[in-house]
């Protein structure tokens, strides 16, 4: 399966309403086995190894096995997300290791500002071609330099 | 009776509840352009006193195209000028755009870049000594595009960004902007729009849209003044490469399944140049992007023999002057060049990781070597794990061995390489050609508008205009916004009126679970069953005919009259079939939607591929009866639309019109 769930660290979100797997696949993938209390993919020849069950699961309890029809046992990604870093843990199938960490976001989580810290724009400029920000800040969108046809 | 089904049942599905409800503007997506709509929508939308409702399949924080992460931003102008921003989309898309929307596009774009490093996405900058750091370090000394500081190019249009979280970043933007209307403002997560809603009393305008929840049993009627079509492209209507577990790996994202063609063509609106497909050339089977590793690391292509395939054609290019001759090469012309290798048996075509790497090692410490290692890994990492993936399946240190390319199965899609996409209305100023107002002198113009009124589109549903990536999708969802509020203060007084009643629309909506419920017991298998079909074996027989009639891989990208016209016979028949699409489960109801939604894609496409008696895409497909490109009979858009009423569907050609001076590319 390209994700999988180990059946030893699931927990089923302890029984949450949504699980966390189930809430992100942007594909509706993940599903719940509400006896076994255990996630797992319900579809995995559609699934795109996006990873976002795998970041997103508290347990770490989801990793991919990746596609079978083209790739040989073995290799693997495991990343480990946290509030502005990502580590990746690369295995290669012949035993290479190689560890890589990159930023993912340079806020506090929840604090994008979509106003931009603009106020909010003056209905009268609704006919004009000026974004919200444009009209905030005065700027007067750009025209071609020249026109072909006339 | 017992358990003899091979089946993991899904979500049950029940009777469901009608849910209506009502609001000014609905937005039907949930990817880069509907997170740009949102936030723009809101501004306006505050001070006027109207409602804004986002409904998206997924949950907003990962859902469509950029799911994953990307790891570069392809749509920044900077120091260029917008107007060769239009002449290089142009150029790659073979002569023929709308320069209007274009146009637009590229003089807003910057704006939406600066907002998502404001958000907090890490953009990479250049240091006033020409060395490299990542986005999160430049931010701390101050380095922001706002202040001036100079992004690192990995290509004249793209910058490179620590992207892992780029959606989650937009989407947190998008979800505090609807928060701030209050009672105004709702997001529908998990909720799959079937179709718009039309009006009752006047043809021709959308009143809104009606999905279902793939969580619990819940029909939901939304009616709407403006209605925004957002939904990102189309993927697996060909069949693709790989035959197993792997056909979830498309390049683009698999659960894009072309909603938006599919509704504006079902309310009678008019898509654009559907004969457009994007067939990137791509890392082998990973799928793993290829544009940082030409532009940013320098390396090169060749065949299994070493040679420079592009140098090799260039005879054979020269056939498609003016386009072959841009500074750039179309993107389809280099695909054209692999593809001569490929089929005369040269291959494998390889990409020369290792000769970039190597030749980089030359100049650099080791230190730095490191870093430019862990720059190419952090390509695939942030937006094709797959492909690192697969390196360490196979052992492949790029360092050391080059990798294999291909070009993929074809894929639609209006705002990556490719212009296929609805026929829209583009800003009402004095440099747009009258030509381009003409088809909205009725309806009204507003940017963005299709031809159905009250119902727009963004991103990748917005045809012939190219080359928008995740940036330029989200600054048009934002000018699309922006229109549909002027919409709504303009039609005050409408009251939406949908042509068919709940009950009506429940029928229609749940008829692959009704059907499932009613033939079930006549086999002992599900998925045997002379009453139905379930969605897998819909798709199948599409990407199968697709593929082999229409320009797949299976004939090297060609096909002719005679093959698109038994083609268009099996995919009556399999229309005909589909209307015995069955689903045992939420989920398969999603994906019997899906399906039907892929099947009027395809039908889109191979019209389109049909009716225009050229090969304007050298390299995406093949008329092999036509197979140079006509300008002077087909330098022109390709318009198509189905009568509602009728169900018949109608070809047009409409004149191209050059806005832009030459040259043809920047
Ligand atoms: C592998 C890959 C690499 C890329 N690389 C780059 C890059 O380096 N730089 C760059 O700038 N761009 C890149 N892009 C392009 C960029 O991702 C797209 O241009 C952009 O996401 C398009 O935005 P959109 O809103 O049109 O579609 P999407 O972002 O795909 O959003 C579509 C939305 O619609 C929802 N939806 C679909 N159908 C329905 C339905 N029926 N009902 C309800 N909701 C529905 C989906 O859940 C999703 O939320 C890349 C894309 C891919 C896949
Ligand atoms: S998120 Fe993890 S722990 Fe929760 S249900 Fe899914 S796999 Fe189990
Ligand atoms: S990897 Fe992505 S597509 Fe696959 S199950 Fe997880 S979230 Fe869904």
């Amino acid at each position: 399966m390209p994700s999988y769930v180990n059946p030893e660290k699931c927990d089923g979100c302890k029984g949450g309403e949504k699980t966390a797997c189930m809430y992100i696949c942007p594909n509706d993938l993940m599903i719940l086995d509400t006896e076994a209390m255990k996630a797992y993919n319900q579809e995995p020849d559609q699934c795109w190894e996006c990873y976002s069950c795998v970041k997103i699961c508290p347990q770490g309890a989801i990793s991919v096995r990746h596609y079978a029809d083209f790739s040989p046992l073995g290799g693997t990604c495991q990343p480990m997300r946290g509030t502005t870093d990502i580590m990746w843990t690369i295995k290669f199938r012949n035993g290479v290791v190689k560890r890589f960490k990159f930023p993912i976001r340079t806020t506090p989580e929840g604090e994008a500002d979509p106003t931009l810290g603009k106020p909010d724009p003056d209905l009268s400029a609704i006919g004009d071609n000026r974004l919200f920000t444009e009209v905030a800040d005065n700027v007067t969108p750009a025209v071609p330099e020249a026109v072909a046809w006339k | 009776m017992g358990k003899i089904w091979s089946y993991n049942p899904g979500l049950p599905c029940a009777e469901p509840e009608i849910v209506e409800k009502e609001t000014d503007i609905l937005l039907v997506g949930g990817g880069m352009a509907c997170c740009g709509a949102a936030v723009e929508a809101v501004r306006w939308a505050k001070p006027a006193g109207l409602r804004v409702t986002l409904v998206d399949k997924a949950a907003l924080e990962r859902s469509g195209a950029v799911a994953m992460g990307l790891s570069a931003i392809n749509t920044y102008i900077g120091e260029n000028k917008p107007d060769d921003y239009v002449r290089m989309v142009r150029c790659d898309l073979m002569g023929i755009i709308r320069e209007d929307l274009s146009f637009d596009v590229g003089r807003h774009v910057d704006d939406t870049v600066m907002a998502f490093e404001d958000w907090g996405l890490p953009i990479w900058k250049t240091t006033e000594d020409g060395k490299t750091i990542d986005g999160a370090e430049a931010k701390a000394k101050g380095l922001t595009l706002r202040a001036g500081a100079k992004p690192v190019r990995s290509g004249r249009w793209q910058i490179m960004i620590n992207g892992e979280s780029y959606k989650c970043i937009v989407a947190e933007a998008a979800k505090n902007a609807m928060e701030q209307l209050g009672e105004n403002g709702e997001i529908i997560e998990r909720c799959f729009i079937v179709r718009p809603l039309m009006d009752a009393n006047e043809p021709n305008r959308c009143c809104g849209g009606v999905g279902f929840s793939v969580r619990e049993n819940k029909l939901y009627i939304i009616k709407a003044k403006a209605t925004l079509i957002a939904t990102g492209g189309a993927v697996n209507i060909f069949r693709p490469r790989s035959i197993a577990e792997g056909q979830g790996r498309a390049w683009y994202p698999v659960w894009n399944p072309g909603s938006g063609y599919a509704m504006v063509l079902m309310s009678g609106g008019k898509l654009v140049l559907m004969e457009n497909r994007f067939v990137p050339a791509r890392f082998k089977d990973g799928y793993g992007p290829v544009g940082a590793w030409f532009l940013l690391f320098k390396a090169r292509a060749t065949n299994a023999f070493d040679e420079d395939y592009i140098a090799k054609h260039k005879g054979e290019l020269e056939k498609f002057k003016p386009y072959s001759e841009a500074s750039v090469i179309g993107t389809c012309l280099r695909n054209h060049a692999m593809l001569i290798e490929m089929k005369e048996g040269r291959g494998p075509i390889y990409i020369h990781t290792e000769w970039a790497l190597q030749e980089a090692m030359k100049t650099m410490d080791k230190k730095e070597f490191k870093k430019l290692e862990a720059e190419a890994w952090e390509d695939f990492l942030d937006m094709c794990v797959t492909q690192a993936g697969l390196w360490a399946c196979l052992n492949i240190e790029p360092e050391k061995v080059p990798s294999e390319i291909m070009p993929t199965e074809p894929y639609f899609l209006g705002s990556h390489a490719g212009c296929a996409g609805a026929w829209c209305c583009g800003p009402d100023e004095d440099w747009v050609p009258d030509q381009y107002k003409e088809p909205w002198k009725e309806i009204g113009l507003y940017n963005r508008m299709t031809t159905v009124k009250g119902m727009f589109c963004a991103g990748d549903t917005v045809g012939a205009c190219g080359h928008k990536f995740s940036s330029g999708s989200h600054v048009e969802g934002r000018i699309a916004a922006k229109a549909m509020v002027k919409f709504c203060l303009d039609n005050k007084d409408y009251n939406p009126t949908p042509k068919e009643s709940p009950e009506e629309l429940k029928k229609e909506i749940y008829a692959p679970w009704y059907r499932f419920e009613q033939y079930k017991e006549a086999t002992t298998v599900y998925e045997v069953n002379p009453n139905y079909l379930l969605p897998k074996q819909i798709q199948a027989r599409l990407m199968k005919l697709m593929d082999e009639y229409v320009a797949g891989i299976a004939t090297y990208y060609q096909t002719n009259k005679v093959m698109l016209e038994r083609g268009l016979e099996l995919l009556t028949m399999l229309k005909e079939d589909m209307q015995k699409a069955a689903a045992r489960d939420l989920h398969e109801l999603m994906r019997a939607w899906e399906n039907i939604h892929r099947v009027w894609t395809a039908e889109a496409h191979l019209r389109h591929v049909l009716f225009r008696e050229e090969t304007r895409y050298p390299g995406y497909y093949y008329r092999a009866d036509f197979p140079n490109i006509d300008d002077e009979n087909w330098k022109c858009f390709t318009l198509s639309s189905i009568d509602p009423e009728t169900g018949e569907w109608k070809m047009e050609k409409f004149p191209y019109v050059q806005i832009i001076p030459d040259p043809l590319g920047p």
